[in-house]
Order: C-alpha cells, then structure tokens, then sequence
C-alpha cells in the first residue's frame, strides 16, 4: 500500500478524533465537577443529531450552522436535567445514580424511535462529495469543516473555563465541594450551569456529526462506550486529556478499519482502554489518584 | 446449620416465605404456558441478581458488565454441547471454570492494580465488551449470525441433558434460585459476610483492622462469577440461541441488574422481589401499548417508571416493603 494511503487515513482518523474529543469533553466536565458519571451521554447526543436533522429538514439551516443553535438546546435540556432530576441523587450510592442515567438514556432513545422512526436518516449537503487536495493528501472537504468546527468549539469552551469568572467558579466547585460553598458559591447553580455546558458540547458535537455520518435511535450507546473509553484514556475529569484522547481513538480507530476487519476497530478501543486502566488508572493526562 | 438460617428471622417472614415458595412449586400446575413463561424469565433474573448483589450488596464491589458471565456459560457449555456432545451436567462444569477464571482475571487486576468503583465498573463494562466483540468474530463459536443448539422432541424430561418441556426449565430454575437464598444467607451471617460488609462500609477501615482485603474480594467476584456462570448454561439451553449481541451487550448486563437496584441492592430478597416486579411491569406493558403500534412507546414508559422508583424508593422497594409488613419481628433486628 502507497504511504499516501496510511497519511491520508490519519488526518481523516485525526479530524474525526476532534469531534470525539468534544464530544467526550462533555462527559469529562460533568464528571470532573458533578462527580456523576453520565451514562446518557451517548443518547443525549443523538437527541442532538435529530435537532440537527430537523433544523435541516424544515428549515435548511446547514448543520455547521445549526451547533450554537442545538448547543443552546441541549444546554436547556442539561440545566433543567440536572436541577430536576440529577441533584436528586447526588447522595446515592453509584450504581442508583448508574441507574437513573441509564434509565434517562432509554426514555431518549424511546422518544427518539417513536419521533422519528427507527430507520438511518442523513442530511445532504451540497458540499458532501468534495475534497480538498493538499499535495498528495485528499481531504473530504465535511470531515475537514467538522473537525475545525469542533476545534472552534473546543477552544471556546477552553477559554470559558480560564477566562470567565462563571467558569472560575465551576472549577472550584470541582476541586473543593465544601470551600465553593464556605465562599458563597451558589452550588446548586453551577451544577445545573455546569450539567447544561456538557450537554451543549454534545449538542455541538452531535450536530458536526451530522455531516459525517446518518443518524438513527440505536447509535447512543456505542457513542456512550466511546467517550467512556476516551475520557478514560485521557484522564476522568481532565479537560485537555478528553481532548487527547479523541485524538488517539480517532486515528486508532481509522487504522484499525485499514489493517482488520472495520467491525473490530472497537475491540482496539478497548483493549486500549484496559491497558490505560491497568497501567495508568488516572488516564494520560490525569491527576494522580487521591 | 439450620439454626444459622433462621436465627432472626421473625416467624411472620417465614410464614410468607413458606407461602411464596409453595405457590411458585404449585404455579406449572395451575399457570397457563405463558404465565409460565413469565416466571421463568422472573426466576432468571432473580437468580443473575442475586449473583450480582453478592458483589455489589455484600462486597461493595460494582459490576456493570456482568452479561459476560451469563454469555461465557452459554456459549461454554453451547459449544461443549454442539461441537464435542458433552453434556451439560458436565458442561456446566466447564462453564463455572472459565467464568471464574474470567471473574478472577479482572478481579485480580482490578484489585491488583487498587482500581475502585466507578473505574471498577468501567473495567468490568470493557471485558464485557471486549468479549463480545471477539466472540463476534469467531467462526468457531458462530459469529454474528449466532450459536443453535439441536432442539429435540419427545424424549421427555431429562436434568441433567437440560431437555424437556417448560415445566422441567421452570423447576431448574426455581431450584437455582431457592440455592441461591439459601446460599447468600448462609454466606452472610458467616464470618466471610462480615468481612464483607466490612470491606464495603469502610475499605480501609477494614483493611487497618486486618481483613485481607484482595482474598476476600476474589472470593467474592469468583462466587459471583461462577454462579452467573450456571445462569448462562441454562439460559442457553432455555432459548438454544446465543447472539454475542444479544448475550454480551452493556444494555444485557443493565437488563440483568435492574430488577436488584429496584428490589433493593444488599437485602437477601431484593433481588427476587424486583425481578417478580419489574418482569411482569414490562408484560403488562407491552400489552398495554400494543394497541398503539408505535416503535419505543412501551421502553418509554418502562424508562420513566425506573426513573420513578429511583427517585422515589432510592433504597430500593424490598427494605420499604419488609418495614411495612413488619418482617424483621417485633425487635427490629437490622437485616443483613
């Protein structure tokens, strides 16, 4: 096989890793904060796909253009989720918490299928078939969108967690449960804040995957035990990690579909994730275990 | 022995559990083949939860890929079955190593490499997973397009070849499950339930004051494991198809611990109670939201009452229901 093939693969593996990546940041914020692992996560954003899929439907809104829209959306959803439901069992034992999670995600799915039916369903654009050729390189030019959507993304969210005081305030409630509130934080807030910010990184991300791949109820699951293995990998809770991870998935993952069977590509995803587990239990970029 | 199984129990308890016991023996007598059917599921899940709850309840340790188990013991003693025509009195055997031996190899890195709770879970979630996705790719065992074994008709019952009619699976079952109770009692008031409950109220509490922490674990995960083990043997010979989807699958291992969180995760009757709920809630269900004809409508409603009990029995129903008939006798002895 030429090399041009293996470059090719990666950079397509590496554009689609950053829309894992945020999309797994979105599980690493909730996590890093709210301490509750979010086991809807995958759902959640197919929720946000179908959003995506409708704006583009009846309204011709181009998904690109859609994210702020679907992320705004789904940020609602999160705020209201977690100040709703979520806190209520915050004091549970995890495997209640796992449960609730677990039955959130089935009532999605469940909504999902009884909208929209169970078939796959994709949105057209009017730049799906070009590319980009960079010398030997050819790049389709929506995976090229996507993952500089993504990055943009990512970038704002970064920013939002250095810059603002509101995302000052998230941090501390992340590192210090009882300070933030000895300072006068108001907790059960941020959480909700905090809850609907992870949920609009999935709308984001669902929506930008719309470009690459046909949406239909049953994706959520595998979505949920790919960001599980990427948050892992690049450390629970660790914001540049989930980012790193993406990254290592998304090209694992298209090297993976070019040396063996495409269907096995996520038995190296998680081979990768019990070998992280195994010899560095606090992921890549994670800290240290307490 | 005896006295180790009853002591505290209040006479009220046993009367029920007597009550219980003889309706479920009388039920192939009475029930039509689908009522039937219905209990056997029951038992089935009642039997996986109480292997689960072993962990989870009395060991504090959290499984969420426990379908491995369920599908290492089907497709153990399917293939000893199809491809060697060992049977499964034997086979079940062979069923309990591997599936001990799986639990054992993640129990012991997991342990090993001090990895708790969540990431614990996560563990257990990527064997589960892993597996699957191997077993999916095995000529040998069927692959994607599944396992059958050779159904046979009109040989009458026969336990230890695992064939004959509903009924005969209906006892096995029933069997299994009422081992199980005792099993977990015993298990409990001994000397290694304390240890235990030691290790999952306070794990270095227990390890300061000298409870070996990694044996007592192992043995709680190879006890699980293996018994998980025995459920899937049945399970596959009960249906006689095995699909690594159907049998590996995260969303397989949920089913299966669902019925326990709901009952009540560390009581000895949780895991039956919830399975005799949450087995009949989901066909009362489904005939309910026939007449809709709608994709999803019955797992939507079926979502939202799981949500309910968690929010509302967050301790699970058992506890709430054996205070409200007043099981554990006038002098309030915490139950185990």
């Amino acid at each position: 096989m030429p090399a041009e093939i293996y470059l090719n693969v990666a950079v397509s593996g590496l554009l689609t890793g950053l829309i894992y990546g945020l999309s797994a940041l979105g599980l690493s914020v909730i996590f890093g904060v709210i301490r509750i692992v979010n086991f809807a996560h995958g759902e959640i954003m197919v929720g946000g796909m179908f959003v995506t899929l409708l704006l583009f439907r009846h309204l011709g809104i181009d998904p690109l253009a859609a994210v702020p829209v679907v992320a705004v959306a789904l940020f609602s959803f999160g705020y209201f989720l977690q100040d709703l439901v979520v806190r209520r069992v915050a004091h549970l034992a995890d495997h209640m918490q796992f449960l609730l999670m677990a039955a959130i995600a089935v009532v999605i799915v469940s909504l999902c299928l009884m909208i929209f039916g169970p078939d796959a369903q994709a949105a057209h654009v009017s730049y799906a078939y070009d590319s980009f050729e960079i010398g030997p390189l050819l790049v389709d030019k929506v995976r090229v969108y996507a993952g500089l959507a993504a990055l943009v993304v990512s970038a704002l969210l970064f920013a939002f967690f250095r810059y603002t005081d509101t995302g000052k305030a998230i941090r501390a409630c992340g590192d210090n449960y009882m300070g933030a509130l000895v300072v006068g934080l108001n907790v059960r807030r941020l959480y909700a804040l905090t809850f609907g910010i992870g949920c609009a990184c999935l709308g984001a991300a669902g929506a930008i995957l719309v470009l690459l791949i046909d949406v239909h109820p049953y994706l959520g699951p595998s979505y949920t035990l790919l960001a599980f293995i990427i948050v892992i990998i690049g450390g629970l809770g660790s914001l540049p990690g989930a980012l790193l991870g993406g990254l290592l998935i998304g090209v694992s993952e298209a090297m993976a579909g070019l040396f063996m069977q495409p269907s096995l590509k996520s038995a190296v995803s998680f081979g990768l994730l019990i070998l992280v587990l195994l010899l560095r239990p606090q992921g890549l970029l994670g800290k240290a275990a307490r | 022995m005896m006295k180790r199984l009853l002591d505290g129990v209040s006479p009220r308890a046993l009367v029920l559990l007597a009550a219980f016991a003889a309706a479920l023996v009388a039920a192939p007598y009475v029930a039509s083949p689908y009522v039937l059917s219905v209990l056997i599921i029951s038992l089935y899940f009642a039997f996986v939860g109480q292997a689960w709850n072993l962990m989870i309840g009395f060991a504090g340790l959290l499984s969420l890929g426990h379908a491995l188990f369920v599908g290492l013991g089907a497709y153990t003693s399917a293939v000893l079955f199809i491809q060697f025509s060992i049977e499964p009195w034997a086979g079940v055997c062979a069923a309990i190593a591997v599936s001990v031996l799986m639990g054992s190899v993640i129990g012991y890195l997991g342990f090993r490499f001090s990895i708790r709770g969540v990431y614990f879970a996560l563990l257990t979630i990527a064997f589960a997973e892993f597996t699957g996705i191997l077993v999916d790719h095995s000529g040998w065992l069927g692959g994607s397009s599944g396992l059958f074994l050779p159904v046979t008709h009109g040989n009458g019952n026969n336990v230890f070849m695992l064939r004959g009619s509903q009924s005969m699976f209906y006892y096995v079952i029933l069997f299994l499950t009422g081992a199980a109770l005792v099993l977990c009692r015993l298990l409990v008031s001994s000397k290694l339930g304390l240890y235990w409950l030691a290790i999952r109220e306070d794990q270095e509490a227990a390890e300061a004051s000298g409870v070996p922490l990694f044996r007592y674990k192992m043995i709680a995960v190879a006890i699980s494991s293996g018994m998980t083990g025995i459920a899937g043997v049945w399970y596959a010979f009960y249906y006689n198809n095995l699909f690594p989807e159907a049998t590996f699958s995260t969303a397989q291992s949920i089913e299966l611990i669902l019925g326990t969180v709901v009952g009540g995760v560390g009581t000895l009757f949780g895991p039956i109670l919830g399975a005799f709920l949450l087995t009949p809630l989901g066909e009362v269900l489904t005939g309910l939201t026939e007449s809709f004809d709608i994709d999803g409508i019955k797992t939507f409603f079926w979502g939202l009452c799981v949500i309910a009990i968690v929010l509302f029995r967050p301790g699970g129903i058992w506890p709430w229901l054996s205070g409200l008939l007043d099981l554990d006798g006038r002098r309030r002895r915490s139950q185990p």
